[in-house]
């Protein structure tokens, strides 16, 4: 473990020291809050696609899906679909929105909402719903780099949580400096390295198990595919596909995905992405199946690991199944590419939230007649304030928590599906109806997800004698639909907004 | 502002009905939940999946050169 402390070391410190270079990367005027924010919206393809997959591809997901496999076996493999069916939805949706977005100048989603329906109270509800759901999200990419720089400190003694600590607060530094330019350079180094680990993990661990037959022979058949549905239930097959759906939904709503797709350098970009980021899926498909290997291996029956399972759970399994079957240094470098992993889309969270606290916030309620270079001032500290706040997240409150809010997070994020994705084909809705059917959408998952005791994302529906368990999000989203898709011509007939769109229709052509 | 060389409005097409197959494909659960073939010791469940991956990103390719 010593000669991977000290791989993980070096490139975790080199990255971080890079972070603060890339503020004079392709120089722009970073007192603008679009080259601060957005990185001038200049990324080529290839950055792009480091960049917004990096961003999407998180930590978080690198631990928590294969846990999942470990755990609870196939159902765990909906992370494929779910990134499949994300880039027919991004192709087509989102050029339209780089399009329109790059007109007007707007940073963020809810600027465009605002720009389209001229309701600022509309604007704000997309824009704090995207601020809530990625505290928690940037909270859990700490877990990520928590039990790495746990397995260290099992192995060797690595100071405790003090480098998570160092880490992150190095990070606020350089997001403040260097804006959206960071992580795009650092997003780079990362996916090589994780792209690099995962190529040397899946030739070389399944040799050591008898090969992918071997591997998949040692899951119990429970686990290694989905239970077939009894009578009058469509079980674990509806969960999964809405899980699935819903998911891929509300991705590129996020603001960090957002924010990615908008500092591209034109819709061509976000278009050839939706060819490219698959590549991407492929990876956490092969990652996923990390968790069957650490079945395969046996590790959590291993002495050496029982205090690292005993702390993290099954999170633990894919950094005890490294240990056990790769040699020490290159553990280093895998173990250095999931940290590294947490802190691109870390800093491109706190930048997304913090053109939205800007943008959406600030100026439009506290701040209207604010400078260019205040803007980006107010949004550098607030994404200060963003990685502070979820260090406290992770150390001051138990883990469970950030768990629970992600989950809710995902539920809330899709209920701005219909201001986002439905305003750049149609000007049919209006945007009042459109926050009222946010506002009961957002209830109803609350409320959908407490019955499950906050520990489930799918809830058993039954309709007309036939139990249909579902992705919360995905059965209160089509009630937010159905409510904003009815009041819109009532609201219309009341007083239309359609005269406050300050886009025009030929930009949806 | 950035260059916008590359900006021209791209054309729809009719070919964008291919988008819609990794979506029946991948979300019918009854189309893979089976352990055989295997492929290189993958049961069908976890190869049918990954290749979706790939296919839907050819699929995906395919309205993009007829668009561009």
């Amino acid at each position: 473990m010593f000669a991977a402390g000290i791989v993980f070391a070096v490139l975790v410190v080199a990255v971080l020291i890079l972070g603060f270079f890339a503020a004079r990367w392709r120089g722009g005027d970073l007192s603008q809050l679009h080259e601060w924010g957005l990185g001038g919206r200049q990324f080529g393809t290839l950055i792009s696609w480091f960049l917004i997959g990096g961003d999407l591809y998180t930590a978080y997901t690198f631990i928590a899906v294969p846990a999942l496999m470990f755990g609870a076996g196939a159902i765990a493999f909906f992370a494929v679909p779910y990134t499949i069916v994300a880039y027919p939805i991004l192709y087509v949706v989102f050029p339209k929105m780089w399009r329109v977005a790059a007109k007007y100048g707007f940073v963020t989603g809810p600027e465009f909402v605002r720009g389209r329906y001229g309701n600022r109270w509309l604007a704000l509800a997309v824009g704090v719903t995207g601020i809530i759901a990625t505290m928690p999200y940037i909270a859990l990419q700490l877990v990520g780099m928590q039990v790495v720089i746990g397995a260290f400190n099992l192995g060797i003694g690595f100071g405790g949580h003090l480098p998570l600590i160092l880490a992150f607060l190095v990070l606020a530094a350089f997001t403040y400096t260097s804006g959206l330019r960071a992580p795009a350079m650092i997003a780079v180094v990362k996916d090589t390295l994780i792209y690099l680990t995962i190529i040397v993990a899946i030739i070389a661990i399944p040799s050591s198990l008898g090969g992918f037959g071997g591997v998949f022979a040692k899951i119990a058949h429970a686990k290694l595919l989905l239970p077939i549905p009894g009578p009058h239930t469509t079980g674990v097959y509806s969960g999964y596909a809405t899980l699935a759906l819903g998911s891929a939904m509300a991705l590129f709503l996020y603001p960090h995905a957002l924010t990615g797709i908008l500092s591209a350098r034109s819709s061509e970009t976000v278009r050839k992405n939706a060819v490219i980021l698959p590549a991407y899926s492929l990876m956490l498909g092969l990652i996923t199946l990390l968790g069957a290997m650490a079945i395969a291996a046996g590790v959590a029956a291993l002495p050496q690991f029982a205090a690292g399972f005993k702390t993290y759970g099954p999170s633990f399994a894919v950094p005890a199944l490294l240990i056990h079957t790769l040699p020490g240094w290159f553990v280093g470098v895998a173990f250095a590419a999931i940290a590294i992993g947490a802190l691109v889309p870390a800093a491109i969270m706190a930048i997304a939230s913090a053109n939205i606290f800007t943008r959406d916030i600030w100026k439009e309620f506290v701040a209207p007649g604010m400078s260019p270079s205040a803007e980006s001032q107010i949004a550098k500290l607030f994404s200060i304030v963003m990685v502070i706040g979820a260090l406290i997240f992770i150390f001051g409150l138990p883990q469970k928590y950030a768990i629970q809010l992600q989950l809710l997070g995902g539920m809330w994020m899709i209920q701005i599906f219909p201001s986002i994705v439905f305003s750049l084909f149609t000007r049919f809705y209006n945007g009042w109806a459109l926050l009222v059917g946010w506002a009961v959408g957002i209830g109803l998952a609350t409320h959908f997800a407490l019955l499950n005791h906050l520990k489930g994302s799918i809830y058993p529906f039954h309709i007309g004698g036939v139990t249909f368990p579902c992705y919360i999000a995905l059965a209160t989203f089509v009630v937010n639909v159905l409510l904003a898709t009815v009041l819109s011509p009532v609201f219309h007939a009341i007083k239309s907004d359609r005269t406050r769109d300050v886009t025009s229709s030929a930009d949806y052509a | 502002m950035p260059d916008d060389n590359t900006e021209r409005k791209p054309r729809v097409s009719f070919w964008r009905i291919l988008l819609v197959v990794p979506f029946v494909a991948t979300l019918w659960v009854p189309f893979f939940n089976h352990a055989k073939p295997e492929i290189a010791g993958f049961p069908f469940f976890y190869w049918y999946q990954l290749l979706w991956v790939v296919l839907s990103a050819i699929l995906i390719w395919i309205v993009w050169r007829v668009e561009s």
